[in-house]
């Protein structure tokens, strides 16, 4: 099992750690959806140093990746991130991740769980590219500070950038505690502005410190993968292994904005296969409320009538929208927001409501 | 040393004669790893109706946190006679009490004996080698 260098100070902060895609990594440190909270009304401080970080360089790197990404790469503006995919030519993903691009390489930010497969398909697919593939994974950590406060609190520990310069979804390079060079993007999981800051581990503990020190008045707590998934459901943002998977395309998932046709990106893995799910979908991922005292899970069946139409992906007690929630499949007839539907719990029926994703978000408006 | 007035299972239920019926509810250690230590993360516990028969083993019921869902196991068979209808409301109690205020089920238990399950004894020997 991996640890990020931050889990001595998880321990001592009284976090429950939990196995995360081989990693020991803090579902929580105290109540969950309190945890949910101080997000949405402060900020809160994430370890995400379990995540895979890596450097694609090389006169090939931006064609070698238009060739294995759903996304136009060569298209990102220099400072600019974009969500992108890997697919199998079946037209289904290996993960999904953030795609960084930088002048003269592209810095990736894939999922732990699937880091290992991400970088053995990056190598059988880089043959015949003129391009180095340098996993930073293990000697760098990635913190996230998510929420309203975020940009004021960070900024106190930033000398040498306006971080109002940088956009949503663009990332720069300043001095963060002292530590030049220090790479910042204004991305999250959460549907909050924020920002995650990329540190080596060394000076991992120090910036962590730093930034709950700085954010103590305003609030800012550290923040469990417990809460960073009901954040993030409720933001409506995948996660690999539930919204997306092996079965599971990103067309049916509405994630059409991380996948580009363009003719000029030129044949992509997975292309053909995607092209023919765009023009014949069977089903669409949609948001579910339910209010009945049951939470919607994984594997739930959903029923209008005595007719099945679908099925659960992920669920949780939103404490933001004060109902539980749910991402699930339908066939298509079923997907308008306000269909009533039915979740099946063991024989026992609750009802629900399809909704419109995502169901919470500061910034998309 | 948790109670020795009652018997403990594998999968952490407890049960305790009271007169000529048994109670059963769900330990400490059962509930501490459902909600992780913060008692705001139970969501929801669904016991049975009385009159429902159970057998030894059988799942009765479900509790669920935040994050997870556990069956509810019956220790032994019987007819449930009566629920605690407060737990639902109140699962706060399940944390505060588990041994009293928070039993689950009233059960006019087949037969008296709870041999093959454990002491409190054993079951804290069980416990504190993982609980698994």
């Amino acid at each position: 099992m991996k640890q990020t260098s931050l889990h001595d100070v998880h321990a001592a902060l009284g976090a429950k750690l939990i196995d995360f895609g081989g990693w020991r990594m803090p579902v929580q440190y105290g109540p969950i959806l309190e945890e949910v909270q101080c997000v949405r009304s402060a900020a809160g401080l994430f370890d995400l140093g379990h995540m895979g970080r890596v450097l694609i360089s090389g006169p090939d790197a931006v064609r070698m990746l238009d060739r294995v990404c759903t996304n136009f790469v060569a298209k990102i503006p220099v400072g600019a991130i974009r969500y992108s995919l890997f697919c199998r030519a079946d037209g289904n993903p290996i993960d999904d991740l953030l795609v960084y691009r930088q002048p003269d390489s592209v810095y990736l930010v894939v999922n732990a769980g699937n880091t290992v497969e991400d970088l053995a398909w990056l190598r059988e697919q880089a043959r015949g590219f003129d391009v180095q593939i340098d996993d930073q994974t293990e000697r760098t950590g990635m913190l996230a500070l998510q929420g309203q406060r975020a940009h004021a609190v960070l900024q106190t520990l930033v000398s040498d950038l306006d971080l109002s310069t940088i956009g949503y979804y663009k990332f720069g390079f300043g001095t963060v505690c002292g530590l030049a060079n220090t790479r910042l993007s204004r991305t999250g999981y959460t549907g909050e502005d924020g920002f995650e800051i990329y540190v080596d581990n060394a000076h991992c503990e120090r910036v962590w410190n730093a930034v709950l020190e700085a954010g103590r008045d305003a609030g800012v707590r550290p923040i469990g993968l417990g809460a960073r998934d009901i954040l993030r459901l409720e933001a409506g943002m995948p996660l690999y292994g539930h919204e997306i998977d092996a079965t599971h395309n990103p067309i049916e998932a509405g994630l059409d904005f991380g996948v580009s046709f363009k003719e000029e990106k030129g044949d992509w893995i997975g292309r053909a296969a995607l092209s023919a799910v765009k023009a014949a979908p069977r089903q669409r991922l949609v948001g579910i409320t339910s209010d009945g005292p049951r939470v919607p899970r994984q594997g739930h069946k959903l029923f209008a009538g005595e007719r099945e139409v679908g099925y659960v992906c992920s669920g949780a007690p939103s404490p933001t929208l004060s109902t539980n929630i749910a991402s699930a499949y339908v066939a298509l007839g079923n997907e308008r927001a306000g269909t009533a539907l039915e979740i099946d719990f063991k024989g026992k029926r609750q009802p629900c409501v399809v909704r419109e994703l995502p169901f919470f978000s500061r910034t998309r408006k | 040393m948790r109670p020795n007035d009652r018997r403990y299972t594998q999968t952490h239920e407890w049960v305790k004669p009271d007169g000529e019926t048994m109670l059963i509810g769900i330990t400490d250690f059962a509930v501490r790893e459902l909600s992780n230590g913060n008692e705001d993360d139970l969501v929801y516990c669904d016991l049975p109706e009385p009159g429902r028969t159970l057998n030894a083993g059988e799942t009765f019921g479900e509790i669920e946190s935040v994050k997870a869902v556990s069956d509810l196991n019956a220790p032994v068979a019987g007819e449930v006679i009566e629920s605690n209808v407060n737990i639902e409301e109140h699962l706060e109690v399940l944390a505060k009490d588990p041994w009293n205020a928070g039993w689950m089920i009233r059960l006019r238990p087949e037969r008296k004996s709870l041999d093959g399950l454990m002491s409190a004894e054993e079951y804290e020997k069980f416990v504190a080698s993982g609980g698994h």
